[in-house]
């Protein structure tokens, strides 16, 4: 951290003063010296080079993101030792840059959508490329626009007169030497965007486009020279990069709101406003009931975000060991719970940062705050990898079918077993209502205890409506579509009862006992917040009672005054340096107001005492009125 | 040539979308003066938006400032006039990306709080843009609690001036628009002092700039804050005055004065010097914020029936985004808020000039409740509709996120207003207070103002729906939201006396309390929106074929706030958890009702293409030609960046394949 921090050749103006371009020039001047100084301090570690890039680009995308994170790993996971021969070493010496083409403009999420196609041409032993309509030009591959001269397109294979799926091709864009676009290929910079300024994301449009038979990767599936195809083992395979991508989600679900409750609950203890007792000083806002409302369940959200990240990368990285000995068994609970976990967290975060902006008021909505930043480049992760809908519909899929294995006898394993119980109930309806008033709202077990009945519930309603559906029309996509709201809700709810599990799990395992403390109130205000916010599932399932509510809403108000004491020091505890942070409201020693100022005189517009548009209009239009 | 996926969205229309427009513009003749302004000004290429997401900041403001001296000439030319009907029209056509706009709140500032020799004074050399105005009451350490201003004037009886000072750095002047560069003159909200004793804040004209060269004046230092999420256009300022002085003339002086000798002398209420804002609150709710929400509406729902993706039913073509549920109840209810919201705004518009015209005679009785009023629908509607917007553009996927959708523009401005002219949290605790008095009167049998008296009636009841029908009836959701209201007013209310009987201070009660009554303003709010609503629908009855949808959407917007706020009406047992069900079933059904609608419906919101200036909401649908073309238009394919030459080159040849 101090490495990079210190370097001169790292600094440079604040990125709020720049333009797109200047951005984007100053993101590939810093990624070049970057990777000279890497090879340069012979860094090598995944995890080293991580942090390195990380604090080069204060945690901000970059236009080698693609090609150091998509293009060199598929490389090395799906092609041959030949094709690892000819571009591997080229890419890591950074001859070819690269990036990974497979979003098209007008299909995203459904893959099987893509209308890319590589057809087979037995006679040149090549594949020619094209993108036959408007929405099948590639849009949004990031470092396509400007930077890369080659990129991975995925596109349907056509040979032998059928069409075999989506496949992936390494395609020369550019000429090396000049950059300039290779005949037959169009490509440039897709425009401004909500945030990612210094990621040209861009689109490619191929016409007749030949590349050689060995530019396909060719690892699992492959086409021989005569047009033969030949399959690939397994297709399951792919889960686990996404897996794997969409843990990393998480994890930055819980970084983003860690940084914004960072900033925001600095600057609450900074600022002054009003009175709360007559004839005292303007008390800091921090100790405002509804200002604590806003942050702490946020805090309290960031820190829970922070456990379920790691949980899932330890739980990938264990099974992960399996997958390469074939064993598949657990893949399908990750990938369903990831996909959910990943629109959860993803969700709340995009919600909680806009929260913690709103709640430094104006001044927040200043880019010297640091938040705007920290929300553009974060909200499109509720879309990328995965849009976040179609993500809890794929977790609903999964609770649904082990919901259909309990429903015929069969028990369910994992974080569904709970399922296992609702036949046991069907046959005890007293069940649900006896169990009521063993709900003890200051006990983080119990609380765990609720969120499972909710889930369980909501689960089995929205079970049981899409059976409904079923029995009422012919089609399952028809039925499957008339209870998709139903079956959200019922992924949030899972979602939202592992993540109370997984908290409450940490807790046992913090051995110092004021650690432990702290966090167990933190824990306790995440799952009563999370109840008073839905307090209609938890009383129509009859889980709590309308005083039981009353008593959390009034235990949540009560924690927030346990808590105020410790917020500093808690979002303290992220840790995050003053240049990571990049915010002026979020500076470590509070001196707020003194750098506002210093940073609002290097406005571009402040560059000149009098503005030329005085000249230019305000002055004719005096004269002539 | 039109998408043949929108074309046949039209074609299926239940309504006619012209009559419905003009409903909403309030009479044909309206529809007929707008289009004629919206036309004159798109047509002009000054005015033109096409680029505006390429530019800088420094380009924005500058337009900016170009469009605002343009209109003066446009204006005259057109024959318009700031009181002709067309006036209204004119910032709804350019988007609100002009400049001077606080030139507009100082002269208003003027014209309310100034005496009439002030006014004859002023306003003259405003109109005739002798001079810039701006308003500068926010401070860099102090925003909506006024009380708290350190700015200070001092009122020097042998000169007959006030001296103005900023104590310290929290005390400069911040966010102000068009102070950072353009005026010259402002009104400054500063603490009056006069013989050592303090009167409170006050409003002062101020000169900062030269009328000759623009320099700025003695004792003056100002510049513009930087760059925000938008209003990049605007010059939004800061201001430090260091002794200052300025004639005694200079205080507006409509209701309070100090004469030559220094005595202070106040007549009618204090609190008219709030009146402006009151003022600006309402006039914001329709220009900047439903006018967006409509737009976000309309880009997000055009765009839904153009995309395509996945398969509904095996075998055919993938299916229109907008026939998945979950995609409905994303758009729709955003939907269904825009027509509730913009009847909500009629209603208060109404409300307001009854109340103005009683100030106009000096007689401030309504002020409470315009003012509490303003408060919470500013709240509740800011809040609704930024959430909203953002949902649009999240449905959008990915292609919501580029500038040229025209959402990203289109969020970061709406959600500035919910902290700017009263941040929402305590405006709606405004809002609360003035509830918690009305329902103390009202309890005791006092007259209160008749939007309120709902409050009088305690009647524990449960809903006697039977049915998912039985929701679908006006009568029945209006009763559950009204008791939902009642409910969490009066229990606050029970609260916070509890809380006093029980011995603790009165200023810790409220803090104590303050996360329920913005929950019981919320829902006050809701209540009216939706009486409101109701009543709108009702009144349309003979416009038939309007009335039917207008009714749908009633319906849905009703529901959909019982469904996203169940736990409020299943807490005491007033909905059972089986009529729960029934509400969602009836909500979920409804979302399917208004579907076949919904593209007439924001067709109905009349926007131009131009207006829209987003890739996604075209009329004829030509999404993804139309964001290929513009794509290539940007500056980054125009120009060859230097990147690649400075560093990509060395890059990819020399330095590194030597390392």
């Amino acid at each position: 951290e101090a490495l990079v921090i210190n370097d001169p050749d790292f600094q440079h103006e604040d990125l709020n003063f720049l333009s797109r371009s200047q951005r984007y020039e100053q993101a590939i001047r810093k990624s070049s010296l970057m990777v000279m100084k890497l090879r340069e301090y012979g860094i090598a570690d995944p995890q080293e080079i991580y942090w390195f890039k990380s604090f080069v680009h204060r945690g901000r995308p970059e236009p080698l993101d693609l090609h150091l994170g998509m293009f060199l790993p598929t490389l090395l996971t799906q092609a041959t030792p030949e094709q690892q021969d000819r571009f591997f070493m080229p890419a890591w010496n950074l001859e070819i840059i690269g990036t990974y083409a497979q979003t098209e403009m007008g299909h995203g999420t459904h893959l099987r959508g893509l209308e890319t196609t590589a057809t087979y041409d037995p006679a040149t032993q090549e594949f020619i490329l094209n993108s036959p309509t408007v929405t099948s030009i590639k849009w949004w591959p990031g470092g396509l626009g400007k930077t890369s001269n080659h990129a991975i397109v995925l596109a349907q294979l056509y040979t032998q007169g059928q069409c075999k799926g989506l496949h992936a091709f390494i395609v020369p864009i550019r000429q090396l030497g000049t950059h300039e676009p290779l005949p037959g290929i169009t490509v440039g910079d897709i425009g401004p965007k909500f945030g990612y300024d210094e990621m040209d994301n861009g689109y490619l449009k191929m016409d007749n486009f030949r590349i050689p038979r060995e530019n396909m990767l060719m690892k699992y599936a492959q086409v021989e020279p005569d047009g033969t195809y030949v399959k690939p083992l397994s297709d399951k395979l792919t889960y686990g990069t996404m897996v794997f991508i969409r843990s990393l989600i998480v994890g930055d679900s819980a970084r983003s709101l860690s940084r914004a409750c960072t900033i925001a609950i600095r600057y609450s203890a900074v600022r002054h406003q009003s009175e709360l007792k007559p004839g005292e000083p303007e008390p800091q806002i921090l100790d405002y009931q509804t200002q604590q409302y806003k942050l702490f369940p946020l805090l309290a959200t960031a820190y829970a975000f922070h456990f379920v990240g790691a949980y899932i990368k330890d739980t990938y990285h264990r099974i992960s060991g399996d997958i390469n000995e074939g064993d598949l068994s657990e893949l399908p609970e990750l990938h369903a719970l990831t996909a959910g976990l990943k629109a959860f967290t993803s969700w709340t975060a995009n919600a909680g940062i806009e929260e913690c902006r709103m709640a430094c008021g104006g001044h927040g909505y200043s880019r010297c705050s640091g938040i705007p930043d920290i929300y553009v480049t974060f909200t499109p992760s509720c879309t990328y990898e995965g849009e976040n809908t179609v993500m809890m519909l794929q977790t609903a899929r999964f609770l649904v079918k082990s919901y259909t294995q309990v429903s015929s006898g069969q028990r369910v394993t994992g974080m569904v077993s709970y399922l296992n119980d609702l036949s046991r109930q069907r046959i005890q309806p007293q069940h649900v209502a006896a169990r009521t008033v063993t709900v003890r709202i200051n006990d983080p077990v119990s609380l765990v205890e609720a969120y499972k009945a909710r889930a369980a519930r909501l689960v089995e309603a929205a079970a049981k409506n899409l059976q409904a559906e079923l029995n009422h029309r012919k089609s399952k996509e028809d039925a499957w579509n008339r209870t998709s709201v139903d079956l959200v809700r019922a992924s949030e709810s899972h979602c939202h009862y592992v993540i109370v599990k997984l908290f409450t799990a940490k807790l046992s395992e913090i051995s110092n006992a004021a650690v432990r403390a702290v966090l167990t109130e933190l824990c306790l205000l995440y799952a009563l917040y999370g109840i008073s916010k839905n307090t209609g599932d938890f009383l129509q399932a009859g889980i709590l009672t309308d005083t039981q509510i009353t008593q959390v809403n009034q235990r949540v108000k009560e924690l927030l005054a346990i808590i105020r004491p410790n917020a500093v020091a808690l979002v303290d505890s992220f840790d995050f340096h003053d240049v990571h942070l990049g915010s002026v409201l979020g500076r470590y020693d509070g001196n707020v107001y003194e750098n506002m100022f210093e940073w609002a005189k290097k406005s571009p517009l402040n560059k000149t005492e009098v503005h030329e548009s005085f000249h230019k209009h305000l002055k004719p239009m005096q004269a002539k009125l | 040539s039109m998408n043949p996926d929108l074309a046949s969205e039209r074609q299926t229309a239940s309504f006619s979308v012209e009559k419905l427009t003009a409903w909403l513009d309030g009479g044909a003749e309206h529809t007929r003066i707008r289009r004629a302004v919206v036309e004159a000004i798109e047509s002009d290429p000054v005015f033109s938006r096409e680029n505006q997401y390429f530019q800088t900041q420094n380009e924005r403001y500058e337009a900016a400032v170009r469009k605002a001296v343009h209109l003066q000439k446009k204006m005259h030319e057109m024959g318009w006039t700031e009181d002709g009907p067309e006036f209204k029209y004119i910032y709804r056509a350019l988007s609100g990306d002009i400049a001077f706009l606080l030139h507009r709140v100082f002269m208003r500032s003027i014209s309310v709080l100034g005496s009439d020799k002030q006014i004859a004074k002023w306003i003259p050399l405003a109109t005739q843009y002798q001079l810039i105005g701006s308003y500068a009451q926010t401070e860099l350490g102090h925003g909506t609690y006024l009380q708290g201003l350190e700015t200070t004037a001092v009122f020097d009886t042998t000169t007959q001036e006030f001296i103005l000072n900023t104590p310290k750095i929290s005390a400069m002047k911040w966010w102000p628009g068009d102070m950072g560069r353009s005026a010259t003159h402002t009104v400054v909200f500063a603490q009056l002092y006069v013989h050592g004793k303090c009167y409170g804040v006050h409003p002062f004209i101020v000169q900062i700039r030269s009328l000759q060269d623009h320099s700025l004046c003695p004792g003056i230092i100002a510049g513009d804050i930087g760059p925000k999420m938008n209003f990049e256009h605007i010059d939004n300022g800061y201001l430090m005055l260091q002794n200052v002085r300025i004639p005694r003339e200079n205080m507006l002086n409509k209701f309070c004065e100090v004469q030559p000798d220094g005595t202070y002398v106040s007549q009618g209420s204090q609190k008219i010097n709030y009146f402006t804002m009151t003022t600006v609150r309402i006039s914001l709710i329709s220009d900047e914020v439903i006018i967006p929400l409509m737009k976000a509406c309309t880009i997000a729902i055009r765009y839904s029936v153009v995309r395509r993706q996945s398969k509904l039913k095996p075998g055919e073509e993938e299916a229109k985004i907008l026939d998945y549920q979950t995609q409905q109840e994303k758009l729709l209810p955003p939907l269904a808020a825009a027509y509730a919201f913009h009847f909500i705004n009629n209603y208060l518009q109404e409300l307001f000039n009854r109340g103005y015209g009683e100030i106009q005679r000096k007689n401030f009785d309504t002020l409470p409740e315009l003012h509490a009023f303003s408060s919470g629908f500013k709240a509740l509607v800011t809040q609704y509709c930024t959430s909203a917007v953002d949902i649009c553009l999240r449905a959008c996927g990915g292609h919501g996120y580029s500038l040229l959708s025209g959402l990203p523009s289109l969020y970061t401005k709406i959600v500035a207003s919910c902290i700017y002219e009263g941040e929402n949290t305590i405006l709606l605790l405004q809002t609360a207070r003035f509830l918690i008095k009305c329902f103390t009167a009202a309890r005791a049998g006092q007259p209160v103002p008749p939007s309120v008296t709902y409050l009088a009636a305690v009647k524990p009841e449960k809903c006697p729906a039977k049915n998912k029908l039985d929701f679908l009836c006006p009568e029945t959701y209006t009763k559950a939201y009204q008791h939902m209201a009642v409910r969490l007013v009066s229990s606050t209310a029970a609260k916070l006396q509890d809380l006093i009987q029980s011995g603790v201070k009165k200023h810790d009660v409220w803090n104590q309390c303050t996360v329920q009554l913005v929950q019981a303003a919320k829902a006050h709010c809701h209540y009216i929106t939706v009486k409101n609503f109701v009543e709108t629908v009702e009144k349309l009855e003979t416009k038939a074929g309007i009335q039917k949808i207008m009714k749908h959407l009633c319906d849905l917007f009703a529901l959909h706030g019982i469904f996203s706020n169940a736990g409020l009406f299943l807490h005491d047992g007033y909905l059972s958890g089986a009529q729960m069900d029934m509400v969602t079933a009836s909500y979920l059904d409804l979302l399917a009702v208004v579907r076949k609608d919904a593209v007439p419906l924001v067709d109905a919101f009349d926007f131009t293409d131009k207006s829209l200036n987003s890739a996604l909401g075209s009329y004829d649908g030509q999404v993804y030609q139309r964001l290929y073309e513009w794509a290539q238009k940007s500056p980054t394919n125009k120009q060859m960046s230097p990147a690649y030459e400075r560093y990509l080159k060395p890059l990819l040849h020399n330095t590194l394949s030597k390392l």
